[in-house]
């Protein structure tokens, strides 16, 4: 005859059984987001039941913007609009002289007889905070999949490429900034059109130029556009200036450190922009999806 | 009792519905949106640890594991990396609550600590396997911070249970 415990004490399976349970499902979730993507869903899921407590915890903020805004002095705005005035005489010269150099590009191209560079449709969007992560660089803005936002899409401010979105929810999106250690943007050095992929530098607001050969054609503040082979960013927008070059010749690639020319940490207005169409489907997509490339790489040929 | 650094007293039993405000709270807190502050203390971590001390019977691992998962979904991180560590905290948490328990606040705090500390460590392992940057040692301040908010959230946490100071000539105790 055995004796149970009276079910007074019955708590159930022992808490390593538990532990052990728990800790393999989480595990077994964390490989398949890291290395497959299959979470995609289950986060989905989970991310719309913390949508009305992130909004929530948005609200003391707006607030308190809200109510600085209200309290700014007369002096002040005053003061903003003598100098909007003024930037808007500069810049009336300027406009002018774009709107000269616009034709006369146009007039240039169709001489060449130049694919004539669409004009894209973007969004505009708004930063609502800056990711709580600390292993990676990402922001989360306030459009999603319901306003038409797609994985895989350019994020700019207005001097230059921000980030990509990386991840859609129905009404948020995440952008992974060009800093970050995982993402890969294609660029140009303006100067001699070399091509190189830029990579992000992980910490805060530095970009590396990897495999470079030693001896590239690469000089300090020299500007990098993007080049917009790959089909997700157009090409010639800024997005960064090199910064410092330390060549080695015990290593055949030079180290190169570029700083992003948009403000990846300042903004709050962004433009999400829309996908170039007209580019064939890349070839072998579904090996590439299956092997296992990095996240960004598949993002982008998933379009 | 008269071993006991601090008197004990009898607390009202704790209300479920008090312990999910907390947690709903400190997820609040967690999802503000801070700008580059990695030093920020993980206020779920601490509130998880501290149920988990004092309602052993009432919180678990398997709680702890799915606030793991809000917290990975609301911040953008791995999925599965908060939930693992959170487990671990549970399990430790509940493995130590007799203990802990016996000692002063400031002393639970530094058994807090550690608890917190491993829970961070854990967390950085599985980024950096899963190819994460470093983010700095200011990462562990974390830590630091919300140990040393053990003894406040003790105060505050177990404040519905406590009874009114009513003098009463008749009662016992």
């Amino acid at each position: 005859m055995d004796y149970q415990p009276p079910p007074f004490f019955n708590r159930g399976p022992a808490p390593l059984v538990r532990l052990v349970f728990f800790a393999s499902l989480a595990v077994l979730v964390m490989v398949l987001d890291a290395r497959f993507r299959y979470a995609e869903s289950l986060r989905q899921v989970v991310a719309l039941l913390v949508y009305p407590l992130q909004r929530t915890a948005l609200v003391p903020v707006e607030l308190l913007s809200a109510a600085a805004e209200f309290f700014t002095t007369q002096v002040a705005l005053k003061r903003e609009n003598d100098e909007l005035k003024t930037r808007r005489l500069q810049d009336a010269n300027e406009l002018l002289i774009l709107e000269a150099l616009r034709a006369e590009n146009k007039q240039l191209r169709r001489l060449l007889d130049a694919r004539e560079r669409l004009s894209v449709d973007s969004t505009l969007a708004e930063i609502l905070y800056q990711g709580r992560d600390p292993f990676s660089r990402k922001v989360v803005i306030d459009k999603g999949g319901h306003q038409g936002i797609q994985a895989g899409q350019a994020v700019i401010d207005d001097i230059g490429v921000i980030g990509q979105v990386t991840r859609v929810h129905p009404l948020l999106s995440e952008v992974t900034l060009i800093t970050d250690k995982e993402q890969r943007t294609p660029v140009q050095v303006v100067r001699n059109g070399l091509r190189a992929v830029i990579f992000g530098g992980g910490d805060r607001g530095t970009l590396d130029l990897s495999y470079m050969a030693a001896n590239a054609d690469v000089q300090a503040d020299d500007v990098l556009v993007t080049s917009g082979i790959d089909g997700t960013y157009p090409a010639g927008l800024p997005v960064a200036k090199v910064s410092r070059i330390e060549r080695d010749a015990a290593y055949s690639f030079a180290r190169i450190t570029c700083i992003p020319t948009a403000g990846t940490d300042q903004h709050r207005q962004v433009l999400v922009l829309s996908q170039e169409a007209g580019l064939p489907a890349p070839s072998g997509e579904a090996e590439s999806r299956a092997s296992g490339l990095p996240k960004q790489k598949r993002a982008r040929k998933r379009e | 009792m008269a071993f006991l650094e601090q008197s004990q007293r009898i607390l009202l039993p704790a209300n479920r519905a008090y312990i999910a405000l907390t947690f709903v709270l400190a997820l609040l807190f967690n999802l503000l949106p801070w700008r580059d502050v990695t030093w920020l203390p993980d206020m779920v971590a601490l509130v998880l640890t501290f149920w988990c001390v004092h309602q052993p019977r009432k919180i678990g691992i398997g709680i702890a594991w799915f606030l793991g998962l809000i917290m990975d979904a609301g911040n953008g991180a791995l999925l599965g990396q908060h939930a693992l560590a959170y487990a671990v905290l549970a399990f430790a948490a509940i493995g130590l609550h007799r203990r802990i328990l016996w000692f002063s606040l400031w002393r639970q705090a530094t058994h807090v600590l550690v608890l917190l500390f491993a829970c961070q460590l854990l967390m950085l392992g599985a980024r950096l396997i899963a190819g994460g940057v470093f983010p700095g040692f200011a990462y562990f301040g974390g830590s630091l911070i919300a140990a040393a908010l053990w003894p406040t959230a003790t105060f505050l946490l177990l404040l519905p249970q406590r009874r009114p100071e009513s003098v009463d000539q008749n009662r016992p105790i």
